[in-house]
């Protein structure tokens, strides 16, 4: 960086924020129209899951305003308050320019407190060093000790490019994305009721919906353009209701006809009453249950994804989560006992409110969608959770059609686009395909030109397991991009920084800022971010988009999928795959990961006379070849050559020109509403309606029980702790902690709790108190009024300041099936600091 | 003084309270003399300088303040300032500025108990009664709620949120499938402490907390508001009937 933050503030203060505000101060907006030169193009929010469409504005190298873009379908023109400060998140002062490794000189010291600058090439060779000590390519397969912690905030090719390296390249599963935190249990769900991954419906829902029920999910706040458009469909919709249900009130409770404050877990107690009521009261739709519902129940008594030597999981007498077929009528009969009574006394909502929502579900009348996030997907129970809600929308055939639709919102802008579709995942492969799969290992490598075999067939480590590795000394090279972890992944003290310090593990981090993650890295790779490089995003409502590299990273700074390639150049086949594999493949041993992943014929078939005219592009100028093209255009083959259709999408020079497209594209025209005849190419004429996900084309209706949580509040830690987020900021605060503004708007945590609650401890409004779990303690404040009003019994803490690390708190439990932690629910206690 | 001060924010009608404190700072005056009387007296402070909470009428305040500085010493958040000496009559008083560092309305409100004369008046003992100022969104052509951008940080940031700030809602007419959540303040329950101010995100905040004098309009005692009227008291004439329309047979 040439210019500090303080001058470029100064000399683009009049011109900048006239055009970023949009204000209407005549004398400023005329001066600026006289000598505009800005130059405007299109791009995606680099925030949340909504996917807004913006227009982003550069002028002397440096994006200088934005706006969003007045004719994006999602927002037509409308940001939240993140999405208004798109222009400032790449300019905080301390953007890392040069890498940096630990230790003095230049030397890589574990123990010292330092880091020093250090060249790429130097970053590369000690990583390479690391990396080839920790691979032996003999070694048993599955017996893997590098891995890789990836984003759904990766660009769709960023994902594409890694997933290929580790699972083809260095032949091992052990990379997950952080959509394992937060979008697992919706995909678990996916995959068990429909067979194929994200929702079915779309945003249009929003404006044909009759009624709205939020499961789980503060959409005022985390998904600020959506329930501004749920509002007005609310306001101008006779008859429409929202139904909101949380463990505390929260601001979407304001539009709430019926806002249900229930306790903890027992969401799972309300679903199957809703069931129980539609057939008590014969409400089902017995036309679609027969034509396209399988009935189902799962495995019990399942754990809670701890360590194995944990006293819940040598407790339990299930596991996994095998389905065994049911009738209708066992089906009926195992949600009996959730009778009105019963999910009263479990959940503590009234009566009234409850039957009201079940009322509203099993209205024919009444198309109704209904929205959930972090409530239902952080869950010891998340799939099953989410199971529970899909029955009911299937019992009553409210699925799959304009205004009915049970919609998994995701809170990552590219948790669809690139974590779950592009298969970053532990055990995914591109389009929907799974590494457990032999067929689907034999398309992909097929498609990747690498020897059958190359894929393990075992899953490697999952989020939270990769920790858990990290610290048992199993997993001994580590490379985070795009994500910051070590603020977000639960019991900090006990299982995330023990691994990173680990002296045996080497851990490189990628980011545009130092983190609490880099700050606790060996390596740190300064990273090129949303603007600085061509990127894709695949929204939550299918919708993949484009943008073009407006500016250049700051000083050396490079983005993920560069890093990634280039570091690909460091192996050679020898260092990587078994003798036999070797082989089998043709290719010459000397052949480096480089020719035989990225310069192999197809990635590097594109030339940079097709590069967006214009625009500067960092990676391909450096490889000689369109790379985002070429990775983008292999992806495609996995879905029109893959063993499982329906994720097809256009060419990727469309994809520059359109506001985006909603998948499956097919003859150019996108898919809003997926397994309906007439919304959906792949459901042939007469077929009505066709889960073509499953062999049958029908969905499951899984029973799950009620079970409790995995650490409830006792004596001595009296407090449920529910974490989370507050619009101001975004997941841990990374970008919008730098935004003077924001930080302003909401400068620090605090805990909300009810106000009987602090007078029973002898706290004020203000007082700074410690919360305590069994794993670690944090310091904040106690805020008994504003936003979010929690009941008796529980507190909420925000997650986004890097001062005050919830993560010291959370519990690392998980749901057994999807692997995602619960960081809505574990017991704490509140005292005076 | 003592009744025009609300003990109980819902039970004091806060406009007959103002009307009330406007009658003794300033007599029967023309609200422009008050004004004038107002910034004459306030000259040695910043145009947007608050007092603390439970200061008296500005007037009396300055004739009761000894400028001794006990309530600056006890606030626990450096809120309070004393004004600098430039010989004008409130040199030395305490005083706020809400964008810098708002009033964050301490349950035992310290400030108040320090102070050694009532200028800070000692029968506040809820902050909630607290009317250091009332905050104002005074930009409505630069506030993005105004445009239908979800902001709303000055309503969620209110200690008194959904009381002193709700959230109105109306539909946005120009992309016909968003809302627009306007801030709207209600001065029953608005305190001044500015927290407001300070996190609105604009480089100058549209939503500002100004003196009460000068923030508050009033109604004519002549007219009265007959839905709000009726809402409280019900229709304040009794044995009125209402007769069936006729309307066309097809209708009916």
């Amino acid at each position: 960086m040439t210019i500090s933050r303080r001058d470029f503030i100064k000399t683009q203060a009049a011109i900048a924020a006239a055009t970023a505000a949009g204000t209407t101060l005549p004398n400023i907006k005329n001066a600026d129209a006289a000598t505009d030169d800005i130059r405007w193009d299109k791009g995606a929010c680099r925030f949340c899951g909504t996917g807004c469409g913006v227009l982003v504005g550069t002028k002397n190298g440096r994006v200088v305003a934005t706006q969003g873009d007045p004719d994006a379908p999602v927002n037509k023109g409308l940001n939240c308050i993140k999405g208004y400060f798109l222009s400032k998140i790449m300019y905080g002062k301390d953007r890392l320019t040069k890498p940096l490794l630990r230790g003095t000189g230049g030397k890589f010291d574990k123990a010292s407190k330092e880091f020093s600058e250090i060249s790429w090439d130097q970053a590369f060779d000690i990583m390479a060093e690391k990396w080839k000590a920790a691979i032996d390519p003999e070694a048993p397969e599955g017996a893997t000790k590098v891995g890789m912690f990836g984003s759904g905030q990766w660009t769709v090719w960023e994902g594409y490019a890694a997933s290929k390296f580790m699972k083809a390249g260095l032949r091992s599963n052990n990379i997950d994305p952080n959509a394992r935190h937060c979008m697992a249990s919706a995909v678990g769900a996916f995959m068990r009721a429909f067979g194929i991954d994200e929702p079915m419906g779309c945003y249009d829902d929003l404006e044909h919906a009759d009624a709205f029920v939020l499961w789980g999910a503060n959409m005022a706040e985390m998904h600020p353009i959506l329930w501004s458009r749920l509002t007005n469909t609310r306001l101008t919709k006779e008859g429409c209701e929202v139904h909101v249900l949380s463990t505390f009130e929260h601001r979407s409770f304001e539009l709430a006809d019926n806002g249900m404050v229930f306790t903890p877990q027992t969401d799972l107690a309300i679903l199957n009453y809703i069931a129980n009521y539609i057939i008590q009261n014969k409400a089902y739709n017995t036309d679609f249950i027969g034509k396209h519902v399988n009935f189902t129940k799962t495995v019990t008594d399942i754990g809670y994804g701890l360590r194995p030597d944990h006293p819940l999981e040598t407790a339990k007498k299930g596991s996994g989560g095998a389905l065994t077929k049911i009738s209708f009528e066992e089906y009926a009969a195992s949600v009996a006992e959730y009778t009105l009574e019963k999910a009263v006394e479990l959940s503590g909502v009234p009566a009234d409110k409850l039957e009201r929502l079940a009322k509203l579900y099993a209205d024919p009348t009444k198309k109704i969608s209904s929205y959930w996030t972090m409530g239902f997907n952080q869950h010891t129970r998340g799939v099953w959770v989410n199971g529970l809600l899909y029955n009911v929308h299937l019992l009553t055939g409210k699925i799959s059609e304009p205004g009915n639709s049970p919609f998994s919102l995701t809170g990552q802008p590219s948790a669809c686009g690139t974590a779950r579709e592009v298969g970053t995942f532990a055990h995914r492969l591109p389009a929907d395909l799974v590494v457990m799969n032999e067929q689907h290992r034999a398309a992909a490598e097929k498609i990747w030109k690498v020897p059958v075999g190359v894929i393990p067939a075992k899953p490697g480590y999952h989020a939270v397991l990769q920790n858990r590795m990290l610290k048992d000394g199993k997993l001994n090279a580590y490379w985070v991009q795009c994500t910051n972890n070590m603020q977000a992944a639960a019991n900090m003290n006990e299982e995330s920084y023990p691994g990173y310090r680990n002296p045996k593990n080497f851990i490189v981090v990628s980011d545009p800022y130092p983190t609490v993650t880099a700050m606790a890295a060996d390596l740190i790779l300064p990273t090129a971010m949303w603007m600085e490089k061509e990127g894709a995003y695949g929204n939550a409502e299918r919708r993949t988009q484009f943008w073009r590299q407006q500016v250049d990273g700051p000083g050396e700074s490079k983005s993920d999928v560069w890093q990634v390639v280039e570091f690909s150049k460091r192996f050679k086949l020898a260092d990587v795959w078994p003798q036999a594999v070797i082989a089998a493949s043709g290719y010459s041993a000397d052949k480096s990961l480089y020719e035989v992943l990225y310069a192999n014929g197809q990635v590097d078939k594109f030339g940079l006379d097709q590069l967006q005219k214009g625009f500067n592009n960092s990676e391909s100028k450096d490889f000689g070849f369109y790379l985002q093209k070429g990775l983008f255009e292999e992806y495609r083959r996995f879905q029109f050559e893959g063993p499982k259709p329906g994720h097809e999408m256009a060419e990727f020079e469309v994809y520059h020109q359109a506001r985006g497209l909603r998948w499956p594209v097919i003859d150019g025209k996108e898919t809003l509403w997926r397994f309906r005849e007439g919304y959906d190419p792949h459901v042939k004429k007469g077929e009505e309606v066709k889960f073509y996900g499953k062999p049958d084309g029908k969905a499951n209706i899984i029973f799950a029980p009620y079970e409790p949580a995995a650490e409830s509040p006792d004596n001595e830690y009296d407090l449920w702790l529910s974490t989370g987020r507050v619009l101001e900021h975004w997941h841990s605060g990374s970008m919008t902690q730098r935004v003077p503004e924001l930080h302003r708007a909401y400068p620090s945590a605090q805990i909300f709790m009810h106000p009987d609650d602090a007078d029973s401890r002898g706290l004020r409004r203000g007082d700074e108190v410690k919360v305590i779990t069994r794993r670690g303690e944090v310091l904040t404040r106690v805020e008994t009024r504003g936003r979010n009003k929690p009941p008796k019994g529980l507190i909420f803490m925000p997650w986004f300041d890097a001062g005050q690390l919830t993560n010291k708190l959370t519990l690392d439990a998980t749901d057994p099936l999807s692997k995602e932690t619960d960081y809505k629910k574990c017991a704490c206690k509140v005292v005076k600091a | 003084m003592t009744d025009t001060r609300p003990t109980h924010a819902k039970g004091v009608n806060r406009r007959k309270f103002l009307a009330d404190t406007t009658r003794i700072a300033c007599g029967a005056c023309v609200a422009g003399i008050g004004l004038g009387l107002y910034s004459k007296q306030a000259q040695s402070l910043p145009a947007n300088a608050l007092r603390p909470p439970g200061a008296l009428p500005e007037e009396e305040f300055l004739a009761a303040c000894v400028r001794c500085g006990l309530c600056v010493r006890d606030c626990p958040y450096n809120t309070l300032k004393l004004s600098e000496f430039n010989g004008a009559g409130a040199t030395g008083t305490p005083y706020f500025v809400a964008r810098d560092v708002p009033c964050e309305m301490c349950e035992d409100i310290p400030c108040v108990p320090a102070c050694p004369t009532g200028a800070l008046d000692p029968k506040l003992t809820r902050i909630d009664d607290a009317r250091m100022g009332l905050a104002v969104l005074v930009d409505q052509e630069t506030c993005i709620a105004f445009q239908g951008l979800r902001c709303e940080v000055c309503y969620r940031v209110c200690p008194a949120l959904d009381k002193a700030i709700s959230l109105e809602r109306s539909a946005n007419i120009r992309t016909g499938k968003h809302a627009l959540f306007i801030p709207v303040v209600h001065s029953d329950f608005c305190t001044g402490c500015g927290k407001c101010e300070r996190a609105c995100i604009l480089e100058d905040a549209a939503i500002k907390v100004i003196p009460l004098q000068l923030a508050k309009g009033q109604l004519g005692t002549h007219y009265r508001l007959g839905w709000k009227e009726k809402e409280q008291h019900g229709l304040a004439v009794e044995g009125i009937i209402d007769l069936p329309d006729r309307m066309p047979e097809a209708v009916q």
